[in-house]
């Protein structure tokens, strides 16, 4: 009892209060584009990004779901352009709201969905599956839950049966190997039921875009509905998302 | 000299195979340990075969010719170490390897997974329970088919490939600029190891020897990633046992050291901190003189934690004499890293072939010797322990701060570098082959997983099925480290 005791004082208070306020400290989250035009004819960061997250440059057009944030093209830039947030409001809802430049540095805040919020806003079970997910993606859904971040208390779970999910969770490229499960998955769940992509591998294909080892085309015929970005996305991105995006007010 | 965790081979003669197979039996005999064995495809229909073996005087490599339709015999059944080495040599080559007991496919590459026939237990009393590929928590896939005579694990079959991605051929078709960012992703959660491993070898074909001080960031780097994942294991563990205290608190304490990781290079990972030639990101004085203060406050929880753990009677009755695998199974099969010491088998790369890092700090051996969850509990305990005290060490070496990249010039041609790195899980092993103009034509990759998934099949046996949740969790193996 006495060790018991000891162990609950040694715990403290280990949530975070206000998650939407929370910034982790030296996150390399958000690639930053700063001022001024680019020497002409330079790629060194093009080059340099294993993902081609670069997708237009001079004005440089940097696309948050194939970056991995490794942060490489940051020392290549000759005119020292690029640095990094640790912002983590980076969830979207479309695709092209990753798309972010100078003018437009993060993605567009995520309005309150009244369909969903109606309908998921006391209540949201989510089901994870990995599909070629590096255990990156994994831990950090693991910590969602965990005494910091605790999104329990918004009534938000990972479960175990599909059965009782109302949410898809994607993490990886998926594999081929995955494919079939993954459908399995997804039809024993019952509607009214949405998917979400967690990491730049399930946004879109990552590092692994290219290999032939990856069919993608559940996320084709099932468009999830809210885009995690990063590699991996850090909790607060997903916590900030279904906040955001259910209308969960901060108590 | 002593023995280093690289090296290099230049203008390897191969043997052809049958002398190929004599000496490698000829040296397992004589109490070499397989380190790793691998195949590569060459034009024209051969195969070269490449074994890679720790003796007493340290590293030795084996190169071997075979075409592809020879009958190169599987030496498995006299050397158990060696099943999911010619298992895989046999799936990526085709090579027919006569007298292995079980091809089983590693990770289907390309017949569909549902063509696999399981192993089957006829009889009246017998059943089976076939569990995943996905499972009950966020965790990646596998599927596991358990044999069972009541409640009683006879056998268990694990099936895997699901996560196959084909990593091993991606790297080539890419620059090498963008090499280790994939290497990262081997398995993410041992980002540093796998970084180190590559990092390691590659420097050795490209002949740049890291300073010190950036070998030393590195060490820790890799010592913070085994502190986070074993309190992973611990918390994982105690969740499962339902030792709540323990799993809350290791889990909070795993907060800390990932996001130290996190303030040291930007991400809770160690993602994009090594990279060949060094470190992207070194450690300046004001933070290696705070950190030591975070650390001492740790240890002391991680005791508090620890001695409830430890006089926990149900804890006690939860993982003493379940999941057992002894010291002779271990060795047999070629279990590595925590897995094997905590078995009794005293492997540890860090020791055995310490690089300029542990050379200067060295590392010391823990084991343990009852092989059941308990010990694998434990040796994470003890090991969490070592690793502080040497982050301790680490932080007080100076010069940590300025730590800039070598450039990474031209690589030996027609060479093969080996990289061995001692991670979390345990070893990891890459090898990089060079064609004649110095460019990479073969990639291996290797995660201790691969060796140790067998050793949880063996812990299984005669346990019941209940425990399999908290057996597994004891050896927390990599599915996609397995399937690359």
């Amino acid at each position: 009892m006495l060790r018991s005791l000891r162990v609950r004082i040694s715990q403290g208070r280990q949530y975070i209060g206000d998650l939407r306020a929370a910034v982790p400290a030296n996150f390399r989250g958000v690639p930053v584009i700063g001022a001024g035009a680019c020497a002409t004819g330079c790629r060194a960061c093009a080059d340099a990004c294993p993902t081609e997250a670069f997708r237009a440059l001079d004005p440089l057009e940097i696309d948050l779901g194939r970056c991995i944030q490794c942060g490489d093209c940051a020392p290549v830039c000759p005119e020292k352009k690029l640095t990094f947030s640790s912002n983590c409001h980076t969830a979207a809802i479309r695709r092209e709201d990753l798309l972010i430049s100078a003018a437009r540095p993060m993605p567009p805040p995520i309005a309150v969905s009244e369909a969903l919020r109606k309908q998921f806003g006391r209540s949201l079970r989510l089901r994870s599956v990995s599909a070629g997910g590096c255990n990156g993606c994994e831990s950090e859904l693991n910590a969602v839950g965990n005494v910091n971040f605790d999104l329990g208390r918004y009534g938000i779970e990972f479960i175990a049966s599909p059965r009782h999910a109302d949410g898809l969770v994607i993490s990886g490229p998926i594999t081929r190997n995955m494919v079939e499960p993954l459908q399995l998955c997804f039809d024993a769940m019952p509607r009214p039921r949405v998917v979400l992509a967690y990491g730049a591998c399930a946004i879109s294909g990552g590092l692994f875009a290219q290999a032939p080892q990856i069919e993608r085309q559940f996320l084709d015929a099932n468009v999830a509905i809210l885009l995690l970005p990063g590699c991996p996305p850090h909790p607060l991105t997903l916590v900030n998302g279904l906040m955001d995006l259910l209308g969960i007010a901060v108590r | 000299m002593p023995p280093t965790p690289h090296l290099l081979a230049i203008g390897l003669t191969p043997m052809q195979h049958p002398e190929f197979v004599h000496e490698l039996r000829e040296s397992l005999q004589n109490g070499a340990r397989t380190v790793a064995y691998f195949a590569e495809n060459l034009p024209d229909g051969v195969v070269a075969l490449t074994a890679l073996l720790q003796e007493a005087s340290g590293l030795r490599v084996l190169r071997g010719h075979a075409r592809s339709d020879a009958q190169v015999p599987a030496l498995t059944v006299q050397f158990p170490q060696l099943h999911i080495f010619e298992r895989e040599i046999h799936e990526q080559t085709g090579l027919a390897m006569p007298g292995h007991p079980w091809l089983k496919p590693v990770r289907s590459p390309v017949e569909p997974m549902s063509s696999y026939r399981f192993f089957h237990m006829e009889g009246k009393e017998v059943h089976e329970v076939a569990v995943g590929p996905i499972h009950a928590g966020v965790i990646e896939p596998g599927h596991f088919r358990f044999l069972c005579l009541g409640e009683q694990v006879h056998h268990l079959e694990i099936q895997l490939g699901f996560q196959h991605r084909g990593i091993e051929a991606l790297l080539l078709q890419r620059p090498l600029a963008h090499a280790t960012a994939l290497v990262e992703t081997i398995a993410g959660d041992t980002s540093v190891g796998h970084a180190w491993a590559f990092c390691r070898t590659l420097e050795a074909l490209a002949g740049v020897t890291v300073p010190l001080e950036a070998e030393i960031v590195r060490g820790i780097a890799l010592e913070l990633e085994r502190v986070a994942m074993h309190l992973t294991g611990l918390s994982g563990m105690a969740t499962d046992i339902g030792f709540l205290q323990g799993g809350t608190t290791w889990g909070r304490l795993r907060t800390t050291i990932i996001n130290l990781s996190m303030q040291l290079c930007g991400s809770r990972f160690g993602r994009g901190w090594l990279r060949p030639g060094g470190v992207r990101f070194g450690i300046d004085p004001a933070t290696a003189q705070r950190l030591p203060a975070i650390l001492t406050q740790f240890q002391r929880d991680m005791q508090t934690i620890t001695a409830l753990f430890e006089t926990s009677l149900s804890v006690n009755g939860r993982l003493h004499d379940v999941g057992t695998v002894t010291a002779e199974a271990a060795r047999e099969v070629g279990l590595v890293g925590m897995a094997a010491r905590a078995s009794g088998v005293e492997l540890d790369q860090r020791v055995a072939l310490p690089d300029a890092a542990y050379g200067q700090l060295p590392m010391p051996l823990c084991a343990q010797l009852a092989g059941d969850c308990w010990a694998r509990a434990a040796l994470r305990v003890d090991e969490i322990a070592k690793s502080i005290q040497w982050l301790h060490q680490a932080l007080a070496v100076p010069g940590l701060a300025d730590v800039p990249l070598q450039a990474i010039g031209a690589l030996q041609p027609d060479a093969l570098a080996i990289g061995v790195c001692e991670g979390w899980r345990g070893e990891i092993v890459h090898a990089l082959q060079t064609d004649g103009q110095g460019r990479l034509r073969h990639f291996k990759a290797q995660d201790p997983s691969l060796r140790n998934w067998f050793g949880l099949a063996l812990a299984l046996r005669g346990n019941e099925i209940s425990d399999f949740p908290i057996c597994n969790k004891s050896f927390d193996l990599s599915y996609c480290g397995n399937d690359l």
